[in-house]
């Protein structure tokens, strides 16, 4: 006995067990995720029972939604919350941490996710019922919510994989050719990335001993440049490319168009923002000290990006392909948030991300419904929607505003902040690169709408003459597909008009990722002597 | 493949292999075992009982679809870590509780649940992978 007592003074481990109680609150950091993933598992039980999927999806999102909005409230009033899973200290437990920055686009997802369940159910053929459509959507939520909370870096590689297999169901479920050939192109870079992501995940673990964000970030600052330097090259690499930022884009417009709609909407909503959502976490919060020495190349890629992309959604013919482009562009403006990370700029990516998530999404939805009155995707053999459904081209053209970031609607705030954020440190190519990937943009998409909308009938001699092609919508399609789109563009509308609510999302999201200090507190990380990993450099107590 | 002692065979040998898969996955936890090695196990035991009578067979015995089996394994995994919210403990904290039975102290938790939940995943997964397979190779 005395031998126990003695051998356990002179080692004196740390505390790692949390001794105090997890109250019901602190739940609600981890729900989402989890009645995500229980009712995808759930429904794939039931999927020979098609009348029950949509309903339990909708209250399973409806459930979801209202825990975020309860979770953005309690981070709004108290800072960000963590719980840490089973009950172990957060470097060796794995953390789930929430701030407003993660919530924020959680709940946009969630949203999203909800529109095109309804949004779907118009035209999901029985087939694609029975492969579980609606069970890989949770599945791809529960993924997306989990990367946005997580504050671990292994855990958020998990969840891209989560995120990874659901969209990889997703985008071949009609089983037609060029859905296999988007999937193989989609699948094959999104794996690569993933490898990246993992082989910068050993690096990071080999150079601090921990994966926990915050205990990271703690540690990065007397971390050694060299290593630190090269790990934050290849974060940047394999989260650009889940992010589609040039000149690793390929993919997105190779795969985007070939899936239903509804899941196009729901993969430009979701996926590449998760991206950037873990490219501005890892840079910024994590490894600030990696970011300061890629700045110069985040701003070139920034700058790329901008202009080559509204460039290819000219060039396109195929309307949701272009429409793909359009997504890329906008990549590139969180990429200038990334370059210039004073407060603006940072806000500015913030609310950036959040009307891409809702806007992208938007496109796609209203692009699924012009394919379905044209019968076709060719932008040449489209015309004359004008005069079947006006309130579609008064949509689109919000839409393309939005996107172009023309007041005022919801995308002109964050170019807004981007543009005045690129002025205080003086960098006015990037400027220059927000303003023409406006210009472009606006071209492009008003090119698109005179296109589909303006001109009487298809591309040729035909040209004038009233298109006789068009299917006009069934009553189902205007309650199911209309309505809801509808109702997300007025919410894109009333965020661009009454912006107070998003800027003070965006200001506290961007003071938290700018400034660790709270985010470390609520994982219980607090002060570096309570670290109980040996500080780097240090050859342990002798 | 499809030969007579093979088929006579298969049968008890699937019984063996599934008994043999849930003493693992009930020995994990402390000694080697487990959920993943026993869902393995009895994905196997499902593979050879595919060879041996076909596919159609087999998704007669089993009466569930594999996929569903999977699914009701996640399912379980996940709702194994939700039980802790009684114990105002966050998620996934091992629960354990004790009980004699005949002289023997036997222990029941959480992450045995948990394991259970990986068993199913795994058998539930690699199943309809073997089955899949296997309906291709009979269509030949």
């Amino acid at each position: 006995m005395e031998e126990k007592a003695n051998y356990e003074a002179a080692v004196k481990l740390p505390v790692a067990m949390i001794d105090f109680a997890t109250g019901f609150a602190d739940w609600f950091i981890i729900l989402p995720t989890i009645i995500a993933l229980m009712g995808a598992a759930l429904l794939i039980m039931l999927r020979f029972n098609r009348s029950i999927q949509p309903i339990l999806t909708i209250i399973f999102i409806l459930t979801i939604i209202i825990i975020e909005i309860n979770l953005l409230l309690r981070i709004l009033a108290l800072g960000p919350q963590s719980m840490t899973m089973g009950k172990w200290l957060p470097p060796f437990g794995i953390s789930f941490t929430v701030d407003i920055f993660g919530i924020s686009f959680a709940l946009a997802s969630a949203l999203t996710a909800l529109i095109v369940t309804i949004y779907a159910q118009a035209d999901l053929a029985k087939r694609e019922v029975k492969y579980g459509f609606h069970s890989l959507l949770l599945l791809l939520l529960a993924g997306v919510s989990g990367a946005f909370m997580t504050g671990d870096m292994f855990n958020l590689y998990v969840w891209f994989e989560v995120m990874l297999i659901a969209s990889f169901g997703l985008i071949i479920m009609g089983g037609r050719k060029i859905q296999l050939d988007g999937a193989i192109k989609y699948g094959f870079l999104n794996f690569l990335a993933t490898s990246f992501f993992l082989i910068a995940l050993g690096l990071i673990y080999g150079l601090f001993g921990t994966l926990n964000m915050a205990d990271i970030s703690l540690k990065a600052a007397n971390a050694p440049f060299g290593p630190l330097a090269s790990i934050g090259a290849l974060l940047l690499l394999a989260f650009g490319m889940k992010a589609a930022a040039f000149p690793v884009n390929a993919w997105l417009p190779a795969s985007y168009h070939t899936p239903h709609p509804a899941v196009s909407a729901l993969f430009g909503g979701l996926l590449t923002k998760v991206g950037t959502y873990a490219l501005l976490r890892s840079l910024l919060l994590v490894m600030p000290t990696a970011r300061d020495f890629l700045e110069p190349l985040i701003a070139a890629l920034a700058v790329i990006t901008l202009i080559l992309a509204p460039l290819g959604a000219i060039a396109q013919t195929n309307l949701r392909r272009a429409i793909g482009f359009l997504l890329i562009g906008g990549i590139g403006s969180v990429l200038v948030g990334l370059a210039v990370p004073n407060l603006r700029g940072v806000a500015g990516a913030s609310i950036y991300i959040f009307h891409s998530i809702l806007t992208i999404s938007a496109l796609y939805l209203v692009a699924g419904l012009i394919e379905k009155i044209m019968g076709t995707e060719d932008v040449r053999k489209m015309g004359g929607l004008y005069s079947a459904s006006s309130w579609l081209s008064i949509l689109f053209l919000v839409l393309v505003f939005a996107v172009a970031g023309l007041p005022p609607f919801l995308g002109f705030w964050p170019k807004l902040l981007l543009i005045e954020a690129s002025l205080e440190r003086g960098e006015i190519l990037l400027i220059i690169a927000l303003l023409t990937n406006s210009l472009l943009t606006a071209i492009a998409g008003s090119r698109l709408w005179a296109h589909i909308f303006w001109r009487a009938g298809p591309e040729g001699a035909n040209s004038e003459q009233p298109n006789e092609k068009l299917q006009p919508l069934k009553t189902k399609d205007k309650w199911l597909c209309s309505a809801p789109t509808t109702i997300l563009i007025l919410l894109i509308v009333y965020f661009g008009i009454n912006p107070n609510t998003i800027f003070g999302l965006g200001r506290v999201a961007a003071l938290d990722l700018l400034n660790s200090d709270r985010y470390v507190e609520a994982t219980g990380l607090a002060k570096p002597d309570l670290v109980t990993m040996p500080q780097l450099g240090e050859e342990g107590e002798k | 493949m499809n030969t007579v002692i093979f088929r006579t065979i298969a049968p008890i040998l699937v019984a063996i292999m599934l008994v043999f898969s849930v003493f693992v996955l009930l020995r994990g936890h402390n000694e080697p075992g487990g959920g993943f090695i026993g869902g393995l196990i009895a994905a196997s035991s499902i593979a050879i009982y595919g060879i041996a009578a076909g596919v159609k067979e087999v998704r007669k015995a089993l009466k569930f679809d594999p996929i569903a089996i999977a699914g009701f394994g996640v399912f379980i995994a996940a709702f194994a870590g939700t039980i802790s919210i009684f114990y105002q403990a966050p998620y996934l904290t091992g629960i354990w509780a004790y009980f004699e039975f005949e002289g023997k102290k036997i222990a029941l938790s959480t992450p045995l649940l948990f394991d259970i939940g990986v068993y199913f995943t795994v058998l539930g997964t690699i199943s309809t992978i073997a089955l899949a397979l296997e309906e291709k190779e009979e269509k030949k």
